[in-house]
């Protein structure tokens, strides 16, 4: 169960009022407005009931026992013919107050428990451990029964049964926050900073970890008000004269016969006042982005997307899809293997909707190797997904042309082009951590592609799938074939990946950072590997990489983009000291290779990617160009063939020699750009 | 960064996953084993110090202040109260041993005897509703996750979500009262007391299952939803298999372990939840005794029923256990 | 600033039985105002070292010696700072920047002088000193690890580890952050223990380069000599990793075994030269080369190379220094 504790705030508002603003967003949702108002109305109940019925409720009419419910009282009358209804309302302050006091003791000493092990250090917090989670392994109401019986029955003992049984479940609960903050580095960099433990856990730990505690207490106070409703109702509670509201339902029960709603009544007040508590909780947790103890309910993400914006999405993309130039996509080769226009990918945003893929147009030949690179956010790796039909709801692809192998991909459904892409379109992803099914073996994995597509049998797909295991250069592929992922090394999980697919006949294969959580020299392996299936079967490439140099070493053709757009295909060979885009040239530039002067200052390039959310209206890349001219921000250049296949998005795309070295300007200078 | 930041992801490259008997899976059964005695032996000590925890003579306000003192002091003798602590202890182990658990201090009766009347009511209330819950809960969460994968019908969702939750913050008990109302008094459908025909085991069940078949689901809905975000998941499309291939074999077991972790303490929950529902169906078991009981202060079988309870707990945690184990190889691994 | 030496340091992690030696006898001296560039695979151990440096990881072995006397616990600031890999987790979110940097600045200072030593230290690392009251979500990724940087100078260390600080970062802002980890180590002469996983990286900041694998140091001298001139053969193979601008050939020389080797595992590392599983030029590519299956090399190599077959000690290998 992993708690998320960090929020990122929006980037203008000082922290403290986004932390209230969040909290009033959840006001504003419809159950965190519906459960906020119902815990206030029972709050107030309890502080006033009392005082305003309290003669009504103890007032004994021997003349009126057991009446039903009448004009005068509203839901009749008990057994000595007091008002069932005051009653109820009595029982407010009653029943909230215990459950407040018992989670106060629960909190209490579940924090204690919890932040002993900081402060024990390792033997002693082991010891604690060990013991919170032998005790939390039972049940809240075994333990409240256990602990009723040592502290005797009745209100006191009640109250501390309670909140000794609900002290482990928060123990476990500010543990494992605690260790959470505890193992992240800024707890490190405090300690080394001389920081002791007391400070680390009252300055650093306590803070990251106030919100979800206070979300769970409040979460736990209504489970204590339902479990004291329990312990009273199996009579081991508050016992009479007084009365809570299980104490009222216990002596409704043995009558539910003639009057039932005497025993309704106040389970009602329990089932409300308990999901007060409980939904304004899940509302809260919700609202911050907190998992709760039970796990949490509701998904993950970003919360507040509708069905109207998606809607209007989908008009919006289409409307702006027309007014974008239609994009050559280069030369024509022999025979394409994937041709791309126009593709362009559509998300809903909380202002309307954002685009990271825009027009990206190409085409690759076959057995041709094409690289894709760019920074983190420039929509390269979507555009890969976008091609193999991968991108799920809410986002939306839409393209001009989307041809593999002459098939049409955009028109019927995807179940037409199933069996085609299943056999000749591989893709490997740039996770081999998590790309595989953890609880399945490998060598099953790949063979239920067979099975599917080729129509082979269980066996003679398992034999083929050993067989390109082989092919990729896992050693023992038999016996690694039973194995499950997390037995594989990360290397060779990528070569089991691109096994994968190979167990058809692809004529393309597209990797999305094959190689970016690999080491070096397994990177080489990988890539090595790569070119060699290649050249065997004459298989098309399309490699998107952040890293230039791997591009340049593996591909023939480079494309370039930046926010969500191609600026520049070049062959791989010119991409060292030929490219014509200035983005291009501070990419290669900024990359350290193993031959940079050791005298000069890297050069960087100034200013941050552009937020997808917000485009601007002229080339993306102006507001960081030292080329940049007021055309440059006004007009968007179109992506223009030279003749000879080299398309550059540049108004001053034949503005080289002079510039070579303006990448590199000063470091001041750059950060103080960094700063937008 | 701790130790695991470092740890190999070959770790387990060299060892053959694919006999039960081997390292990780003996490896496995000693830790849990362990486990289970360690927990086994603070659930026993826990229940022999009861008693000696309750301030004042518990034989005294077990009779009563009326009592006499002959009788008082003749029954702690026979209970063995006025030994020193070690001994009381070394003959209350040994009492487990041979199932001697004592005797009521009202009845006179073995606990060993009555809990042996008691049992098997309340362990076929558990176990359906045990069945109950997860035949509710499994097929909805997964279609509910099917359905609302990826922010998709998000009025669906909503409403699923509050429903689930208003249903599972409703204790067991107050289920029991409602139904009651419903079924017994307002309709007279089933019968709402004692333990009979099969017809009376409806409501009882009902309102042990629903509680936790509600959370369940809720739980199961979201992992179910978490992993249809998973890259294996992507992995699996881009494999072009159907749909339905995809959510049956990649998701719902991965989706299934991920309840199972979280769903285990509601299962536990159930099987104390058994004495609220039989207080309120008056159902011959042990939560019925043990409630009365604790009123009475018949302590020895408080404290029989109390073992009885926790030993269950314990193996429902060790069948979640095993059960992840299974379905999940890594699980075995991941936790030493 | 201080010369840091590691004697024969071992870190253990786990049980007796079944536990791993994250870092394996390893000496390493990290002189007096130099970088020294530590480089290996995710693994190897680099990462435990440089904990064990600044006190996180208790030693099972060995000594750290910070000009000659042993780093001992005190309280205040250590005497070696250390800035991390991730600057979205080594901040924390729910403190100034300000804060966090002034609390590392060593105690006993007057709140007003340490306002403005924090604002002298933010100035430092090239951010406007106005902001120290922006909280960390705020800030890009390469200006966090600039914070982290002035908070670990605010202790006034002796000697500051860099753990992969640059690979968390987009290529267009690693620049910067190492641009400014050179200015600092030029004007501040301040001695640094710079951890990385790139080859490139580390020659730029470096003026020595150690290599390790599998919880050992298995070459280190000068940087340019160890990269021009590289002893062991895994320091070999990691610079003809390093993607170059010529088109490479897929190594035909290497034998396929070695080709499809996989990385040894931490737990269990093979006897003999940790490397002879994957070695190309050891017993699987030359079958009369037993000793490097049966003897564990020395290092009274060139570049302390640990490696049977690396040419003999250089006298003039450290006249560098």
């Amino acid at each position: 169960m992993t708690t998320s504790t960090t929020f990122d705030a929006p980037a203008v508002a000082p922290r403290r009022s986004a932390a209230r603003a969040r909290w009033l967003a959840v006001l504003r949702t419809p159950v965190g407005a519906g459960a906020g108002l119902l815990l206030a109305l029972v709050l107030v109940l309890a502080l006033v009931a009392p005082l305003l019925w309290s003669g009504q409720a103890d007032r004994i009419d021997t003349s009126a026992v057991l009446q039903g419910a009448s004009a005068e009282h509203w839901v009749g009358t008990d057994a000595l013919g007091r008002d069932v209804f005051a009653r109820v309302l009595v029982a407010t302050r009653l029943s909230i107050g215990l459950a407040l006091a018992a989670t106060s003791i629960a909190v209490v000493l579940g924090l204690l428990l919890g932040c002993a092990p900081l402060l024990l250090g390792r033997r002693g917090g082991r010891l604690v451990t060990a013991g919170v989670n032998i005790a939390v392994a039972f049940p809240g109401l075994l333990l409240a029964l256990f602990f009723a019986v040592v502290f005797g029955v009745g209100m006191t003992g009640a109250v501390l049964a309670i909140g000794f049984a609900g002290a482990p479940a928060f123990a476990r609960l500010s543990q494992t926050l605690a260790a959470g903050i505890a193992e992240r580095d800024f707890v490190a960099a405090a300690r080394i900073a001389g920081v002791g433990r007391f400070r680390v856990l009252l300055r650093h730990v306590l803070p990251n970890i106030g919100e979800p505690l206070v979300v769970n207490a409040t979460i736990g106070a209504g489970g204590a008000l339902l479990a004291f409703a329990g312990l009273s109702f199996l009579g081991l509670g508050v016992q009479a004269p007084s009365y809570d509201w299980g104490r009222l339902l216990q002596d409704g029960l043995s009558g539910i016969y003639i009057h039932p709603v005497a025993a309704l009544a106040p389970g009602v007040a329990i089932v409300v006042a308990g999901l007060a508590f409980n939904l304004f909780g899940e509302a809260v947790a919700k609202g911050i982005g907190l998992t709760t103890a039970l796990g949490g309910g509701f998904a993950p993400g970003r919360a507040s997307r509708r069905e109207a914006t998606r809607r209007d999405a989908r008009r919006g993309a289409a409307t702006e899809d027309q007014g974008l130039p239609v994009t050559d996509p280069g030369p024509e080769p022999g025979r394409p293997v994937l041709e791309v226009q126009d593709l362009s990918v559509t998300f809903p945003g909380a202002h309307g909707p954002v685009r990271p893929v825009r027009g990206v147009s190409f085409r690759i030949g076959r057995g041709e190797a094409v690289g894709v690179v760019g920074e983190s956010g420039s929509g390269k790796s979507l555009t890969a997904l976008a091609i193999a039909r991968l991108v799920e709801q809410p986002g939306e692809v839409t393209a001009g042309r989307l041809h593999f192998q002459g098939a049409d991909l955009l028109t019927g459904p995807d179940r037409a082009h199933r069996r085609l892409l299943g056999t000749s379109f591989a893709m490997v992803f740039q996770d081999p951590m998590t790309s595989f099914n953890p609880t399945r073996r490998i060598g099953r994995q790949l063979a239920e592609v067979a099975q599917e597509h080729q129509g082979m049998s269980r066996g003679a797909a398992l034999a083929r799938a050993v067989d390109r295991l082989r092919s990729v250069r896992v050693p023992a592929a038999e016996r690694r074939a039973h194995q499950y992922p997390h037995e594989f090394s990360g290397g060779m999980r990528q070569r089991a990946m691109i096994g994968m697919g190979l167990m058809g006949e692809p004529s393309l294969i597209v990797a999305d950072e094959p190689t970016t959580a690999l080491d070096v020299t397994v990177q080489r392996q990988v890539l090595d590997l790569l070119a060699a299936v290649r050249a065997e079967d004459d298989v098309a490439l399309l490699l998107i990489s952040h890293d230039v140099a791997v591009v340049g070493q593996v591909c023939e053709r480079v494309l370039v983009m930046y926010a969500g757009r191609v600026v520049e295909d070049l062959p791989a060979d010119q991409l060292r000291t030929g490219a014509r885009h200035p983005y291009t040239r501070a990419l290669v530039a900024a990359v350290p290779d193993m031959d940079v002067d050791l005298d000069q200052p890297l050069p960087v390039i100034p200013g941050r990617p552009v937020d997808p959310a917000h485009q601007p209206p002229g080339c993306a890349y102006a507001p960081r160009c030292p080329l940049a001219s007021a055309r440059c921000t006004d007009e968007d250049p179109a992506l223009d063939d030279d003749g000879a296949g080299w398309r550059v998005a540049c108004w001053h795309a034949g503005e080289v020699a002079a510039d070579r070295d303006v990448p590199g300007a000063a470091p001041v200078a750059l950060a103080l750009g960094e700063r937008a | 960064m701790t130790s695991t930041a470092e740890a190999h992801p070959a770790t387990g490259a060299s060892r053959r996953g694919t006999a039960v008997l081997d390292g990780p899976w003996v490896r496995f059964a000693v830790r849990r084993g362990g486990q289970l005695v360690v927990s086994m032996w603070v659930l026993v000590t826990a229940s022999f110090l009861m008693i000696h925890l309750i301030p004042g003579d518990p034989v005294r306000s077990a009779l009563g202040p009326t009592a006499p003192a002959s009788l008082v002091a003749a029954r702690r003798e026979s209970l063995g109260l006025d030994d020193p602590l070690l001994v009381q202890y070394v003959h209350f182990l040994g009492g487990l041993f041979t199932g001697d658990l004592g005797e009521s201090l009202t009845s006179r009766l073995p606990v060993s005897q009555v809990i042996a009347q008691r049992l098997p009511a309340t362990l076929q209330l558990a176990l359906l509703a045990f069945l109950v819950a997860l035949a509710l809960a499994v097929p909805l969460g997964v279609l509910m996750g099917v359905l609302t994968r990826g922010g998709r019908r998000r009025g669906g969702e909503l409403a699923f979500s509050t429903t689930s939750v208003v249903l599972g913050a409703i204790p067991e008990f107050l289920l029991g009262v409602g139904l009651v109302y419903l079924f017994g008094v307002q309709w007279g459908w089933l019968p709402v007391a004692g333990r009979g025909g099969p017809e009376s085991y409806v409501l009882p069940v009902l309102s042990l299952a629903l509680g936790p078949a509600a959370a369940l689901a809720r739980i199961m809905r979201v992992e179910m939803v978490s992993v249809l975000q998973a890259d294996f998941l992507r992995t699996a499309r881009a494999k072009r298999l159907p749909r339905r291939r995809i959510y049956l074999r990649d998701a719902l077991p991965n989706a299934l372990t991920a309840t199972i972790t979280l769903g285990g303490l509601l299962l536990t929950a159930l099987v104390a939840g058994t004495v609220l529902v039989e207080n309120v169906f008056a159902w011959p078991g042990l939560g019925s005794t043990i409630a009365s009981s604790i009123l009475l202060k018949d302590y020895p079988v408080v404290q029989g029923i109390v073992l009885v309870y926790g030993a269950g707990v314990l193996l429902v945690n060790l069948t979640v256990d095993v059960v992840l184990a299974l379905l999940d190889p890594r699980s075995a691994i991941r936790e030493s | 600033m201080s010369e840091l030496r590691f004697e024969g340091v071992s870190v253990r992690y786990g049980t007796r039985r079944r536990g791993m030696t994250a870092v394996d006898r390893v000496d390493l001296t990290v002189p007096d105002g130099a970088v020294v560039g530590l480089v290996g695979e995710s693994g190897s151990g680099k990462s435990t070292l440089a904990r064990a440096a600044v006190g996180l990881t208790p030693l099972s072995a060995g000594r750290i010696l910070l000009d000659g006397e042993p780093l001992r616990r005190t309280s205040g600031p250590r005497p070696v700072q250390m800035v991390f890999q991730d600057p979205y987790s080594s901040l924390d979110p729910r403190m100034t920047i300000g804060d966090s940097v002034a609390e590392a600045v060593p105690r006993g200072i007057r709140s007003a002088d340490r306002r403005r030593e924090v604002a002298r230290l933010l100035e430092l690392v090239e951010l406007d000193p106005s902001r120290a009251g922006a909280y960390p979500g705020q800030l890009s990724g390469g200006q966090r690890q600039r914070v982290a940087l002035a908070r670990a100078l605010a202790a006034r260390p002796q000697v500051v580890v860099a753990d992969e600080i640059t690979s968390a970062l987009d290529v267009s802002i690693q620049g910067t952050v190492l641009n400014l980890v050179r200015r600092l180590q030029h004007e501040l002469g301040t001695s640094m223990l710079f951890i990385s996983h790139d080859l490139a990286v580390v020659r730029y900041v470096a003026s020595e380069i150690a290599v390790m694998y599998l919880g050992r140091i298995v070459e280190h001298g000068p940087a340019a000599q160890v990269l021009g001139d590289p002893q062991h053969p895994y320091t070999r193979d990691l610079l003809a990793a390093v993607p170059g601008w010529s088109p490479a050939a897929p190594d035909t020389a290497v034998p396929p075994e070695v080709a499809a080797a996989e990385p040894a595992d931490p737990h269990a590392p093979p006897p003999g030269c940790r490397y002879h599983p994957r070695c190309p030029v050891g017993p699987l590519a030359r079958p009369e080369r037993e000793v490097c299956r049966t003897t564990e090399p020395t290092t009274d190599h060139r570049h302390a190379a640990a490696c049977h077959f690396a040419a003999a000690e250089q006298p003039l290998a450290r006249a560098a220094d």
